[in-house]
């Protein structure tokens, strides 16, 4: 391991750590902001920050800050009869697995570092960042010595992709259940017992859907099923059924609403992490968010096309259906990455949006539901799913080459579609914002109506 | 090798240390609580506690414990066939077909038996 390969190590764990902890703390935000705009309340507005006589509150954006500040300077609380150890190491046995976790997802292609570095001996200004072919790896250079290695932009390149994180997903049982035994009170032991059984529940769901889009993507490696769905189409064109059931258990897994039994408040006080306290409290809570955050990125890796965006490859812009190319323009290997990454992140934003807003719409399931819906339907979907999957694939591996050429403008009309549907989008969210905002009131129900057939109930300042 | 492999200890050295640094913050800069009888009771919304702490829970949660072990043996074999199967071919689909169908047949088995009810 060479020394340029240590920085890019900690340059790349910088920014998925960066990104997670980050994000989480604005997710907190956005979580309570959000259902307040669900709710047509103001949500939090009230951490201000002073300077020159000005007040900013940023439309409460502060309260995550004030939130940990707050953490820290609680007492911190450890029931007599706890168990001191594990009491102890519960809060950061559930943080550390989810950081961990993002060392296998890409959030880029392969950044071919030695290209550049020729070009830019060439000196011209649009030489300087050439394009690289769209197809094979990046050649390694020799530079005064020293060996250029291209740059995976993965924190780490693992073969066993997908496993590692099973393994580490698996490890945020692990806390929620010591919080629980070792926190001395019935609730919490009650809390980690149904987060245990939640969890292993839906892990089993989770594991075998991923099977399906193993079978199409032929690899466990993370960065090999991102580089398919560049070529082919999204996953979730692909394997529709195993997106659902995914994303489902999912959700459940990082013990979201509607699946937030372990921590009921109206059954369970507060589930595993009653007895916490202060930033003890504060880690199961962001553990939470940044699991939204690595649940989102999964998805997106496995399922949502990783960082490709519609027709945009390494080599540049190729619009082509089947051998009908309309349009290819060459486009700078670094113009092409910065796309790629950003596309990364703006996708695992968009889902931890969804996530927010599934939060503020489901109500919670019984808790006999929940299992049921794990074990009764969850897991014979999915194992259905591999059975499908493998017949319809063989079958079409019999049609021969002209079925595929078929398949590939399926494919090629899936990728025009998410960009039609991503440009549309965009358009309405553009739109959404110059809008002037204007107050409709939907009347529902008989009491609704009848203060409208008076005129309306008095409008408060607030509403105003 | 270990450019591969270092990466990793790597991030879980940085999350150990976060967390870390989280939670001793936190005793450091919130202080230990102070004793009194009251705040000491385990919490449980006001009432008063009785009974032991560790109380006797449902058989369930102990059978969702085997079927999970059951289940998940099954997914660690279907990964290596899973990305084999292109090159397999139904040789490969009809053997994991006939594995699947011995482990549906469990499932039928454990949820005509009640393991899966939770109400009663």
């Amino acid at each position: 391991m060479t020394v340029s390969q240590l920085i890019w190590a900690i340059v790349k764990i910088a920014i998925m750590v960066g990104f997670v902890f980050n994000m989480a703390a604005v997710l907190t935000w956005f979580d309570r902001r959000g259902g307040a705009a669900i709710q047509d309340r103001v949500g939090p507005n009230r951490a201000v920050f002073k300077i020159f006589g000005k007040e900013f509150r940023l439309a409460g954006m502060l309260h995550p800050a004030a939130d940990g500040l707050k953490f820290f300077t609680k007492e911190f609380f450890m029931p007599p009869r706890a168990d001191k150890l594990l009491f102890r190491l519960a809060p950061i046995l559930s943080m550390v697995p989810v950081l961990a976790l993002v060392a296998v997802i890409p959030f880029g292609d392969t950044l071919c570092t030695s290209d550049l570095w020729h070009a830019s001996k060439g000196g011209v200004l649009g030489y300087i960042f050439p394009a690289v072919p769209r197809y094979g790896v990046c050649a390694i250079a020799h530079v005064q010595g020293s060996t250029v290695f291209p740059v995976d932009l993965l924190v780490a390149p693992l073969d066993v992709g997908v496993l590692y994180v099973f393994a580490m997903a698996g490890q945020g049982i692990v806390g929620a259940a010591i919080a629980g035994w070792a926190s001395d009170n019935k609730f919490s032991l009650m809390g980690a017992l149904r987060a245990a059984s939640q969890m292993v529940s839906y892990e089993v769901a989770m594991g075998i859907s991923l099977i399906g889009a193993m079978m199409i993507y032929g690899t466990v490696r993370l960065d090999e099923m991102v580089r398919w769905q560049g070529e082919h189409t999204w996953g979730i064109f692909a394997q529709p059924l195993a997106f659902i059931v995914f994303y489902t258990a999912a959700t459940a897994e990082n013990k979201r609403i509607p699946f937030d039994l372990p921590e009921a408040e109206s059954e369970l006080v507060s589930g595993y992490f009653t007895e916490y306290s202060g930033m003890s409290f504060g880690m199961f809570y962001f553990a939470e968010y940044m699991e939204i955050i690595t649940v989102a990125m999964l998805t997106t890796t496995i399922f949502l096309g990783g960082y490709n965006l519609p027709f945009l490859h390494r080599d540049g812009l190729t619009i082509a259906f089947g051998d009908n190319v309309l349009l290819h323009q060459s486009m700078p290997h670094i113009w092409v990455t910065i796309f790629q990454v950003h596309a990364f992140f703006a996708k695992v934003l968009g889902l931890c949006f969804l996530h927010a807003v599934i939060r503020w719409s489901l109500p919670r399931f019984r808790y006999d539901q929940l299992m049921k819906l794990g074990w009764r339907v969850l897991l014979p979907l999915s194992l259905a799913n591999v059975v499908v999957t493998g017949v319809v694939y063989m079958a079409i591996a019999k049609g021969g080459a002209s079925l595929w050429n078929g398949l590939d403008v399926v494919a090629q009309s899936t990728q025009a579609l998410v960009a039609f549907v991503l440009t549309v989008a965009t358009l309405r969210l553009v739109v959404g914002f110059l809008r002037k905002r204007t107050h409709e009131r939907l009347i529902v129900g008989s009491a609704g109506k009848m203060a409208a057939a008076a005129g309306g109930t008095p409008v408060t300042p607030m509403q105003a | 090798m270990i450019a591969t492999y270092a990466p990793i200890i790597l991030i879980i050295t940085i999350a150990f240390s976060l967390a870390s640094l989280f939670f001793f913050g936190h005793r450091l800069l919130g202080g230990a609580a102070k004793f009194s009888p009251g705040r000491m009771e385990p919490f449980e919304s006001g009432s008063e506690s009785s009974g032991a702490r560790h109380v006797k829970l449902s058989v369930k949660f102990y059978l969702t414990a085997i079927l999970f072990v059951v289940f998940d043996i099954e997914v660690v074999f279907l990964y290596p066939w899973a990305v084999r199967f292109k090159e397999l071919g139904w040789t490969g689909m009809g053997t994991m077909v006939g594995f699947l169908a011995v482990l549906v047949v469990g499932l039928v088995y454990v949820w005509k038996k009640g393991a899966l009810e939770w109400e009663s």
